[in-house]
């Protein structure tokens, strides 16, 4: 097997190597080369590319990363990149208001914190006179049926935040022509809604560890990759964007593995590949709930903790800080919960809004780790809630008051 | 399955159906009973009083009536055109599989596998149509299929290997599983606007796919009260030794118990590849389709032992979880708060069930 | 030899999946790499232990999952970082897991509940309740000290492995013992058991406790080996189930040795992590596992005396 891994990462290398008189990242030959830009970005040692990989979503991700946000400088909830403003002026209506909101679930810390912050947010509006917000748990039919309860019950504005991007595509087109929409996080494949709001997405999310690790780890050295599930479109995007960015490295990436997001299963599977190695150089994940498990498998194994991408959970910004580590953190933040609110408003003042609201997404890095760690805050806290100034911080996120 | 239900016959087991407050139709639970009498189990044992058919009913309409009370005191309107719809639309896919799981509870067995059949079938289903009008015929039947192949399995794999019910369906569950993780990253397929209507169209307060799970209802009751296969369904949960030795074919019976239920689990995957506009890999796993299937048929008064209760109860028990969640959705209750509910709901209505038994047995 | 006959043929299994591990992996021949499996195992097999005493008398225990999720998720709540606070949480964590296995056993056999749904609803209830509790995400912060239980090692000797140790001992001694024979008189034959003196609904109750404090003890270990997490506990319920059958012992109570039922649990930590060595890929693991967990109890029934098919 390892022969064949071997002879594979010589062919790829020999493919880029013909392929150089393109920018492009990883594509090959051109435009004559092949119709599929995905297929081509497939690199055997980390298997084969994933279906959601498009190309030129990949391009513009990583082009957002380098431009300014326009808006409020304190307020990157506020900001967006690159904004095409839409008019709204046929939305506009008098207050109060009834915002509904359609949640795809609260069932994980991420969503958790988000949904708190969307609340506090609400609270800060007095021209909110209510706020109808209904809970998918996970479920899509359940979210059809809560986006379809939702637009007969006189809401002046709907926000969805779908569970999944195409299965929520019919139900979103219906409520369309009814009421003004908002959708934040996952998209949906229409763009009926009046305006879309995420951080800039899952490649810039998976580049940005990804490409940490070709910089802190030197050349041949092994990396492990560590993905929650497959088949979640937010987390392809993720593995997909950092597997273009190892396949041109030359980093040896000597695993890729599923831990369910599972404390205990991610620490076996360090462990195994630490034993089987010996000595694991950078380790890449495609979200940070379990990076602290993670380290925990090189302290058990006597061994320094190498290069290690998380996320912004404050367990993680914790243990970074107190073993000094050689890490960065990724993030796609909660504080995208608020925008959803101060859009609606927006729209329905007749006030215009970016067709697709790209918000920064910010990383963590060892300069600005300080900023971000806040030792009050539960251990599965995301430290980009923007939820600092909200009412009732910390107390309504599990924090301990002062 | 369904052509064998004459109208008048499905007329009368889609009474609970409706949106409007189900009557607690005297006319399913006539049916269960007969059956169950037929079957032998009850040994010409008559209920005392009412039956868990009713109890659930009565239960139905008190939630419902406290859930009217509940949302008006917090200021909204219970039971208006959407609400009506909602419960119907959030328990038809979830009634359909509980429908296919009264059927091998009843066998004396239980099917784990059928969320993954459900997502299953959504793919394969979604995938052949592909967005044309001129794949749905050929999806259809791809779906049926699939799902019938992996009941047959199930049911080969439970009567022919001897592997306990809940082994041999979590084994198949993990199977279908590893193969929908390795095939798909997520939602597949197209399903073309044709299709999508028996997801989203309504006859006045009754969507098409409530009217499906009446259908599927329907079916399900003819089978078990009218066949001579649904007599041995009874007998063969009730006590599987009685029933070999007097002539049945157990094994037989098993298997096609699981065939109809996980059919009716690719029903259910239709429906939901229509609603979603797409096959998804874990729309099935995401519902909780497998555990709530069985608690729902068993709030529904049939015994998780097999060979007593029925489909109306099941029906009950589909519309009770739907209106619960309905209560729950207007006041905006907090989900954990509604597993809390959930989880007490479906003790106490079990724990009331067999109080009942016990008290008529003592008598 | 008696022991290789209560423990069957799951022992055959074991020894060949264990095999192929160290033949692809010299380091698990090492007392250290073994250990660390030990170690790796020691949750699941308590686990199947403690689902082993609700089976064999008839029953199941399907809330365990969300019991060591509570158990974590409390844990790390009340605790907060406080190492003074470690041993009165301990404790308590262990009467939550005993009260717990009450109600589920009052519950069954004095309500007349089926296990199926009484632990089904306890699983609901409890994973819904800690989450109320805590606002939907863990809190607070484990000690050092709670998680040397399941993480740092006595010597050489990992802790978990000497608390398995002692658990398994525990659990084999009990099944030796009169109330051993009375759990399994009660699963094989209610009514017999009954006329013959056993107090089947009292018997069945204390194997429910006995599940509960299985799964505070697994809940201890697990929180100690990976820190807090919201789904530390998910799917373990059906993994002990499955082990549990592995190791030969029938679903609907009567028969199997509970050391079969750890051996099973073994089996499966050693089928894990086999095929994550082997690299099968994460999707098709599964897939393997339904395969093998099914061929593996058909073997195991094609040469017992059957009973009554599909009785749950």
């Amino acid at each position: 097997m390892k022969r064949s891994i071997t002879v594979l990462v010589a062919a790829v290398s020999a493919m880029l190597l013909a392929g150089c008189a393109s920018d492009k990242p990883v594509t090959g030959g051109g435009a004559t080369a092949s119709a599929a830009p995905s297929a081509s970005a497939a690199s055997p040692a980390t298997g084969e590319q994933s279906k959601f990989f498009v190309q030129a979503d990949y391009d513009a991700q990583l082009a957002m990363r380098a431009q300014t946000a326009e808006g409020p400088e304190d307020k990157p909830w506020e900001q967006a990149i690159a904004p095409q403003m839409t008019d709204t002026a046929t939305y506009k209506k008098d207050g109060p208001y009834h915002l509904c909101f359609s949640n795809a679930a609260v069932n994980n810390p991420w969503r958790q914190v988000g949904w708190k912050t969307m609340q506090a947010e609400v609270a800060l509006h007095k021209e909110i006179a209510e706020f109808t917000a209904l809970d998918a748990e996970g479920k899509d039919d359940k979210q059809i049926s809560d986006i379809a309860e939702l637009t007969g019950k006189d809401c002046d504005a709907l926000i969805v935040s779908p569970n999944t991007t195409a299965t929520l595509t019919p139900a979103v087109s219906g409520a369309c022509p009814k009421l003004p929409v908002i959708v934040f996080d996952r998209g949906v494949e229409t763009d009926c809604p009046v305006t879309f709001i995420n951080p800039i997405g899952g490649y810039a999310f998976g580049a940005d560890g990804a490409e940490f690790l070709v910089e802190k780890v030197p050349a041949g050295g092994k990396v492990l990759a560590l993905r929650i599930l497959p088949g979640v479109d937010v987390l392809e995007t993720r593995w997909s964007a950092a597997k273009v960015t190892f396949d041109k490295s030359e980093l040896d990436v000597v695993g890729v593995e599923f831990t369910d997001g599972d404390a205990a299963k991610t620490k076996s599977i360090v462990s195994d590949y630490i034993a089987r190695h010996g000595k694991i150089d950078g380790v890449w994940m495609d979200a940070g709930a379990t990076a602290v498990a993670a380290i925990e498998a090189f302290e058990d194994a006597g061994q320094p903790v190498p290069a290690i991408v998380g996320e912004d959970q404050q367990d993680f910004l914790q243990k970074w800080k107190d073993g000094n580590l050689t890490a960065v953190a990724p993030t796609y933040p909660t504080y995208q919960w608020r925008t959803p609110i101060i859009a609606a408003l927006k729209i329905l003042k007749g006030e215009e809004v970016p067709k697709t609201w790209k918000l920064p997404q910010p990383k963590i890095t060892s300069e600005n780790l300080d900023s971000y760690l806040q030792p009050d805050m539960p251990p599965l806290h995301y430290a980009l809630c923007g939820c600092e100034d909200l009412p009732g911080f910390p107390g309504a996120w599990g924090g301990k008051e002062n | 399955m369904s052509d064998h239900a004459d109208s008048a016959v499905a007329r009368r087991a889609a009474a609970p159906e409706p949106a409007v407050p189900p009557p607690g139709g005297p006319a399913p639970e006539d049916g269960q009973r007969r059956a169950r009498d037929g079957a032998g189990n009850g040994g010409g044992r008559r209920w005392a009083g009412i039956g868990p058919t009713q109890v659930i009913y009565l239960a139905l309409l008190g939630v419902m009536a406290a859930g009217w009370v509940l949302v008006a005191i917090d200021g909204g309107d219970f039971l208006t055109l959407e609400t009506v719809v909602g419960i119907q639309q959030r328990s038809a896919a979830l009634g359909i599989v509980a429908v296919g799981q009264t059927l091998a509870i009843l066998a004396g067995s239980l099917d784990l596998s059928v969320a993954y059949v459900i997502s299953l079938t959504s793919l394969v289903a979604a995938e052949i149509m592909a967005g044309r009008d001129g794949g749905i015929l050929p999806a259809l039947a791809a779906a049926l299929a699939v799902s019938a192949l992996i009941g047959l399995v199930n049911g080969l794999v439970i009567t022919r290997l001897q592997v306990h019910a809940f082994i041999a369906t979590l084994g198949t569950a993990l199977i279908v599983k590893g193969v929908l993780d390795h095939l798909y990253d997520g939602p597949a397929g197209r399903v073309p606007e044709s299709f999508q209507r028996l997801g989203y169209d309504r006859l006045g307060p009754v969507p098409v796919s409530a009217l499906l799970w009446a259908g599927v209802a329907a079916a399900a009751w003819f089978l078990l009260r009218r066949t001579r296969l649904g007599y041995r369904i009874y007998a063969v949960g009730g006590d599987a030794e009685v029933a070999r030795l007097s002539g049945v074919r157990t094994g037989r019976v098993i298997v096609a118990t699981h065939v109809l239920c996980s059919v009716c689990a690719g029903i259910a995957g239709l429906l939901l590849a229509s609603r979603l506009g797409a096959g998804a890999p874990t729309v099935g796993t995401d519902g909780g389709y497998d555990l709530e299937s069985i608690a729902a048929v068993v709030l529904g008064g049939t015994a998780l032992a097999g060979g007593r209760g029925g489909v109306g109860g099941t029906v009950g028990g589909v519309l009770l979880l739907a209106v619960l969640d309905s209560v729950f959705n207007q006041l905006e209750v907090n989900a954990f708060a509604k597993d809390v509910v959930r989880g007490v709901v479906i003790v106490a209505a079990v724990a009331v069930y067999a109080r009942r038994t016990s008290r008529r047995r003592s008598r | 030899m008696r022991a290789l006959r209560t423990l069957g043929p799951i022992v055959v299994v074991l020894a060949v999946l264990l095999a192929l591990i160290a033949a692809a992996n010299p380091f698990f021949l090492e007392p250290a790499g073994f250990l660390a499996f030990l170690k790796r195992a020691a949750p699941l097999v308590i686990l199947a232990a403690g689902q082993y005493f609700v089976i064999v008398s008839g029953e199941f225990d399907l809330s365990v999952g969300s019991l060591v999720t509570v158990q974590v998720v409390v844990a790390a709540r009340l605790i907060d970082g406080d190492e003074a606070a470690t041993w009165p949480v301990l404790a308590l964590l262990v009467a939550i897991g005993l009260l717990i296995g009450l109600a589920n056993g009052v519950i069954t056999t004095a309500l007349r509940v089926p296990s199926f749904i009484t632990t089904l609803g306890m699983m609901l209830v409890l994973s819904g309740a800690v989450f109320l509790w805590t606002g939907g995400a863990p809190r607070g912060a484990l000690s050092e000290a709670f998680r040397t239980f399941g993480r740092k090692d006595l010597g050489p000797v990992p802790w978990s492995v000497l608390i398995l140790l002692a658990a398994g001992g525990a659990a084999i001694a009990l099944m030796r013992s009169d109330f051993g024979r009375r759990l399994v008189a009660a699963g094989d034959n209610e009514r017999a058991a009954s006329l013959s003196g056993v107090r089947v609904n009292r018997t069945r109750t204390l194997a429910f406790v006995l599940s509960g404090l299985a799964a505070a003890v697994a809940g201890i270990l697990l929180g100690g080996f990976a820190g807090v997490s919201a789904q530390v506990g998910q799917g373990l319920e059906f993994q002990a189930i499955t082990a549990v059958v592995l190791g030969g012992v029938a679903l609907g109570g009567g028969r199997g040795s509970v050391a079969a039922a750890m051996a099973g649990a073994f089996t499966l930590e050693a089928l894990f992590t086999l095929l994550n060595l082997y690299g099968i890929s994460g999707a098709l693991e599964f897939a393997v596992q339904g395969v093998i967990i099914i061929a593996a109890v058909a073997a195991g029934a094609v040469r017992l005396p059957l009973r009554r098919t599909a009785h749950v």
